[in-house]
């Protein structure tokens, strides 16, 4: 049973690109942004659901991981690595920035730590739009284009290929890219949150007085969590880059802090599954309603009453306040995990 | 018997309070040894110091022979120091079997990549850390809710967890802050039961209580402080008549 379920999943995921070609070919790229968003809610999940610290800044890593990219793949120095030197450059980096904003704030908790966070990640996207003088690093508010796509030998990922008889476009192409990291870092999260690091992020999130009392050296847990958080952040950030193949500061602004902490809110925190599905709804609903808003309101009066962009933040802010309301935990909360007597002769 | 923990000149001082002056005992292995004084003796504070959640100010002291002074708690819980709170801190959204599993974390090695590949050695481990969960769930007596979240216990089974916790941690010395409080008559006859079979299985315990019928019945000496001081120390039915010690509970005898 758990086999066919499985296989179904796997024709599923599969297929989807290509169900989604057939509607237009802007929702494979919808879909390729809703994995990254996923990425990004699991890697925020480690910090915010796990071990409990409220982190407002979340997006300044994604920032670190595609400047990452966008640097060493560009014309901009003319570097040209390949991406699968990069990715883990930016996945390291990005873990550095972690343990940079995890040290001085070990001892904050809560409102505190989110203040501080905020202004971390604002910090990075300042440095990025003002990194342009007296040499540029960053080329401020221009941004960096021509980034190059991923590159496998001949195989780039941004053009049209025909493989086995079937074609593929770039974006077909990244899609099956992303959802294989995406399944590897679902691995990751699955075998962490029950692992004993995975228990020590909960204690410190529920006790952390107790935490300590019990010999979880907190210091090193919590770093821990920033770090391997922020990698994810990093990794996320290098595909992004090279999947739009041009980046500014401007995508890293605070509202996509919020937008992935919200996902992590509305999915459930803490619950893994909980937070993927909170990304999938937050990334795909705002594209359904801009490409149906617009015809109904046609159909019903005859002219457009309401631009697309506003009813999207109103709903929004709706679903926020009935979920408070409704779900405070999450549409998938955390459930207790059941553990049957093992047997305890051996 | 040799000396376990021996404590000399611990010092405290929160602003213009004098929390603990001076304090120095030494418990034996293998023994029940009572901590009691009215409230604000210092009881309490001195738990935290000797479990590293309060930096001393001056004196030290030794488990086992080490010096274990100034350390992080977390360290202190490393050399076999287990504690539980007066007010209980559980983790609370947790079932009761992975709060034990959580005590096991100080005396287990996994880390990050052995948790991401699936080692063999991490699985082994990882059953043990569940089986031996599992053992002192039924030890203290709540095997049988081991899946329930902790915040959804009874209160004397979350006292009981707690104390599962603590000795999941492997300790030398077990420290109990007043668990006994709030627990009925029949609910602190089976602790005592159950402190009884720790101390018999080999673990030394320094006991916080305020039930002075349980401290008297349970514990082989006595420790009275008052005002961060120690008053009296020695056998329970010597400390209760200690006009010193009747003193500090009752008052002074009018003349």
């Amino acid at each position: 049973m758990k086999g066919i379920g499985i296989a179904l999943i796997a024709i599923a995921l599969i297929a989807l690109p290509f169900a989604l070609a057939g509607i237009g070919t802007a929702w494979v790229r919808i879909a390729n942004f809703a994995i990254l968003y996923m990425l990004l809610a699991l890697g925020l999940n480690i910090v915010v659901g796990f071990a409990g610290l409220l982190d407002l800044g979340y997006i300044a890593f994604y920032a670190v991981g595609a400047y990452a990219y966008a640097l060493l793949a560009s014309p901009h120095f003319n570097l040209h690595l390949p991406f699968w030197i990069i990715l883990p450059i930016g996945a390291l980096l990005a873990c550095g920035f972690g343990v940079l904003l995890g040290v001085p704030t070990l001892k904050l908790r809560g409102d505190y730590l989110a203040i501080v966070t905020l202004g971390f990640g604002e910090i990075i996207r300042i440095f990025l739009n003002n990194l342009s003088r007296p040499v540029n690093i960053t080329n401020g508010p221009q941004g960096i284009s021509l980034i190059d796509p991923f590159r496998i030998g001949g195989f780039s990922f941004s053009r049209y290929d025909t493989v086995l008889g079937v074609t593929l476009s770039g974006p077909i192409k990244y899609y099956y890219l992303l959802t294989a990291v995406l399944l590897l870092v679902l691995l990751v999260n699955l075998r962490l949150a029950r692992s004993r690091i995975g228990r020590a992020w909960e204690a410190i999130r529920e006790d952390e007085v107790a935490a300590r009392a019990m010999g979880i050296n907190t210091t090193h847990v919590k770093l821990l969590a920033f770090a391997m958080g922020a990698s994810f952040g990093g990794v996320a950030g290098g595909m992004f880059a090279a999947i739009q193949g041009f980046i500014s500061p401007e995508s890293f602004v605070l509202v996509e802090s919020v937008m992935v902490l919200s996902m992590v809110v509305l999915g459930g925190m803490g619950n893994i599954w909980g937070v993927v599905l909170g990304a999938a709804l937050l990334s795909f609903v705002p594209e359904l309603l801009r490409y149906t808003v617009e015809p109904m309101q046609r159909a019903l009066f005859g002219r457009m009453l309401i631009e697309p962009e506003v009813i999207r933040m109103l709903l929004f802010g709706l679903a926020l306040v009935l979920m408070m309301l409704f779900r405070p935990a999450g549409l998938l909360p955390s459930a207790v995990r059941r553990r049957e007597l093992a047997r305890r002769d051996g | 018997m040799s000396a376990l923990l021996e404590c000399a000149g611990i010092s405290k001082r929160f602003g213009g309070v004098q929390a603990l002056d001076g304090v120095g005992f030494s418990i034996r292995r293998g023994e029940i040894y009572g901590m009691i004084g009215p409230n604000g003796a210092g009881k309490t504070t001195l738990f935290n110091v000797l479990t590293g959640l309060f930096p001393l100010d001056a004196g030290s002291f030794r488990l086992d022979g080490e010096d274990l002074s100034g350390l992080p708690a977390h360290a202190i819980a490393a050399h076999g120091l287990a504690r539980t709170f007066q007010n209980i801190r559980l983790f609370a959204n947790l079932s009761a079997l992975e709060n034990v599993m959580i005590g096991r974390h100080v005396r287990t090695r996994a880390g990050v990549i052995g948790a991401v590949l699936r080692t063999r050695a991490e699985r082994a481990e990882e059953a043990a850390i569940e089986r031996r969960a599992w053992e002192l769930l039924e030890y203290v007596g709540i095997g049988a809710r081991a899946n329930h979240l902790a915040r959804h216990l009874a209160y004397g089974d979350q006292r009981r967890l707690e104390i599962a916790r603590a000795l999941a941690t492997d300790p030398k010395l077990l420290a109990l802050d007043e668990p006994a409080a709030g627990m009925n008559a029949t609910e602190t006859q089976a602790l005592r039961r159950l402190l009884e079979r720790v101390r018999a299985d080999g673990t030394t315990i320094l006991l916080i209580e305020h039930d002075v019928k349980l401290v008297m019945g349970l514990t082989d000496r006595v420790l009275v402080l008052d005002y961060g001081r120690v008053l009296a120390e020695g056998v329970p039915t010597e400390v209760q008549r200690d006009p010193r010690v009747i003193e500090a509970y009752l008052g002074a005898k009018i003349q």
